[in-house]
């Protein structure tokens, strides 16, 4: 069974889970076991993945764990929804957040987001490994394409 | 939570760890704000004074091209340079320096090795590896294969992740003509009864081909008493630096194998007529050598040679027992690979986590393990896995940091719950 729009449309991630409750959570988080607890549990909020997703053409190369991403462009409204699965929880953890800053919007303002301005913020990058970094790119790549395609269609 | 109170361990005692740890430089820093514990020795080790050292006085001191001959600087860096040959052709117990070629490290090693043997080999014939290879010990002989028409055939590992003597006797035939098979492996520290394996292979005429990459920063090969045909290892594994590493060959079959790269120093003489080969080892050795990289090679294995090797083995064994006692402290955790014979390496992995989630929380904590699939994808396969966390021991760790480990590993089983 493949992904039903309603899927993506129930992503509370970037719609019931704001940028501004990610950014606030944050502020109070000093050391790093309170901080990947929290990127942990915003992973638990991804939805469901639909197994037979989990097609090559779905996958996202260049992250050590699997990752999954998939989008759906809503006609009516013009806005990109997103589903992003991996079998690693910090992953899972960071790909919400990325969805919390880019799902749901026009293709044309998701391009226009700074995702790593909004890293650098979230002082991610400090502590999080080269390596891991990169498949975080890798993410952000992916769907800044998917964007890309919509916007030009 | 479970006691981690350190063991009253007499081992220890004997073998002043903390006096060791201060040869080695890098140990002595914060990562996120602990004090490191390094436990990817499997992956590289890190590196004694004495072999910083010796690789800065070299290049102060003495450092021009090698085998040239028309100076002084000339002929000191020629005297290191083979000086470093002899030390590793004593190190092997090899018979002569002629039978000792530098190559980058273990993958190119074995590399040479495949391409030497080309001509040998015919459609139908059999190469043995094993199924715990390390892919440098596999493609290699895949592309051999390709070449040749040969094939290339896995010896099965059981389920404690020994090697399966029955399936290599089974696999051992008239068919097979390399046996190339490791002597550690890097994911579950297994040390493979290679003895008795290249004994049984001679008697069929095969040649063998050991990787000693994971046994020789824990212990000394004797290339004569194997009588393997070839033995591979890399430096920096073994404390010495990257760049360079040792193919020990029989001087019979290193004769008959054409030159792998062609080039400077490998050459007696060039006409576009006619080029000839030098003489062993050179004639394997096209274009200037990491010269340096060997005087640290030798320096790393002169300073292995000033421990009490078996005072040290006892150090790391101590090192494992302390680690095997403490999985039981993390629930799901299981250990992959328990073969009685082991060196002081454990990949594991823990119920709900994946790997790189252990890696991640582990790094924050000042801990360095490698996790993924450590270049042995058939054995992940095996053992159904995407990949394992991988603890690998040397004999500077302590069993502060084994257990630092495990309280670690505490710590994060307690974020997912």
């Amino acid at each position: 069974m493949s992904a039903s729009k309603q899927q993506f449309l129930d992503n509370p991630l970037g719609t019931k889970t704001t940028l501004e409750d990610v950014l606030d959570a944050f502020e109070f988080l000093d050391d790093w076991e309170d901080r990947y607890a929290y990127i942990i549990d915003l992973g638990k909020q991804l939805p469901g993945f639909p197994d037979d997703e989990r097609v090559e053409e779905n996958y996202v190369h260049g992250c050590q764990s699997q990752v999954w991403l998939i989008h759906h462009h809503d006609p009516d409204s013009g806005k990109l929804f997103l589903l992003i699965d991996s079998d690693a929880m910090i992953v899972r953890g960071l790909a919400a957040i990325i969805l919390v800053a880019l799902n749901g919007k026009p293709a044309r303002d998701l391009l226009a987001t700074d995702i790593d301005e909004l890293f650098e913020q979230l002082d991610l990058f400090r502590h999080i490994s080269p390596t891991r970094g990169n498949g975080l790119r890798a993410m952000v790549g992916k769907i800044r394409d998917i964007a890309a395609a919509e916007a030009a269609a | 939570m479970s006691d981690l109170s350190v063991a009253n361990n007499t081992v220890t005692k004997a073998f002043d760890v903390e006096a060791i740890r201060r040869d080695f430089p890098i140990l002595a820093q914060e990562i996120n704000g602990k004090p490191l514990v390094y436990l990817d020795n499997g992956a590289s080790a890190q590196k004694p004074l004495a072999v910083l050292d010796a690789m800065d006085r070299y290049y102060r001191e003495m450092h021009s091209n090698v085998h040239r001959g028309a100076h002084t600087l000339g002929d000191r860096a020629t005297a290191a340079f083979e000086g470093a040959r002899e030390i590793v052709r004593h190190f092997l117990n090899a018979a002569s320096t002629k039978e000792v070629i530098w190559t980058r490290g273990t993958t190119e090693a074995i590399n040479l090795v495949a391409n030497g043997l080309a001509p040998r080999l015919k459609a139908g014939d059999e190469i043995l590896v094993s199924h715990m290879e390390h892919h440098a010990n596999i493609v290699p002989w895949q592309m051999l294969a390709e070449r040749t028409g040969a094939k290339v055939v896995p010896i099965q590992v059981t389920p404690e992740g020994e090697l399966d003597l029955d399936s290599f006797n089974s696999l051992l035939t008239e068919r097979t003509r390399i046996l190339a098979i490791t002597h550690v492996s890097n994911v579950l520290g297994t040390v493979n009864p290679i003895a008795s394996l290249i004994e049984q292979a001679k008697k069929l005429g095969v040649i063998t081909l050991i990787d000693g990459a994971q046994a020789v920063p824990h212990f000394k090969p004797d290339v004569q008493a194997l009588d393997c045909d070839f033995y591979v290892f890399s430096a920096h594994k073994l404390f010495g630096p990257t760049g360079i590493g040792v193919l020990y060959g029989r001087s019979q079959l290193l004769e008959e194998m054409p030159p792998y790269q062609g080039g400077g120093e490998m050459i007696e003489r060039v006409s576009f007529e006619r080029t000839t080969w030098n003489v062993l080892p050179y004639k394997f050795e096209a274009g200037t050598p990491a010269i340096a990289e060997a005087v640290g090679l030798a320096a790393a294995i002169n300073y292995m040679d000033g421990l009490d090797r078996k005072a040290m083995e006892a150090a790391e064994n101590a090192l494992l027992v302390r680690a095997n006692e403490l999985v039981e402290t993390v629930p799901g955790m299981e250990v992959i690979g328990t073969a009685k014979h082991k060196v002081p390496v454990m990949s594991f992995k823990i119920a709900g986590l994946h790997p790189s989630d252990i890696g991640t929380l582990l790094d924050q904590q000042g801990i360095a393990i490698r996790t993924g699939h450590h270049c042995a994808m058939p054995l992940m396969d095996f053992y159904g896995v995407p990949g394992t966390a991988r603890a690998s021991f040397a004999f500077y760790n302590t069993l502060e940091e084994v257990e630092k480990l495990f309280t670690g590993l505490q710590k994060i089983q307690r974020l997912f719950t």
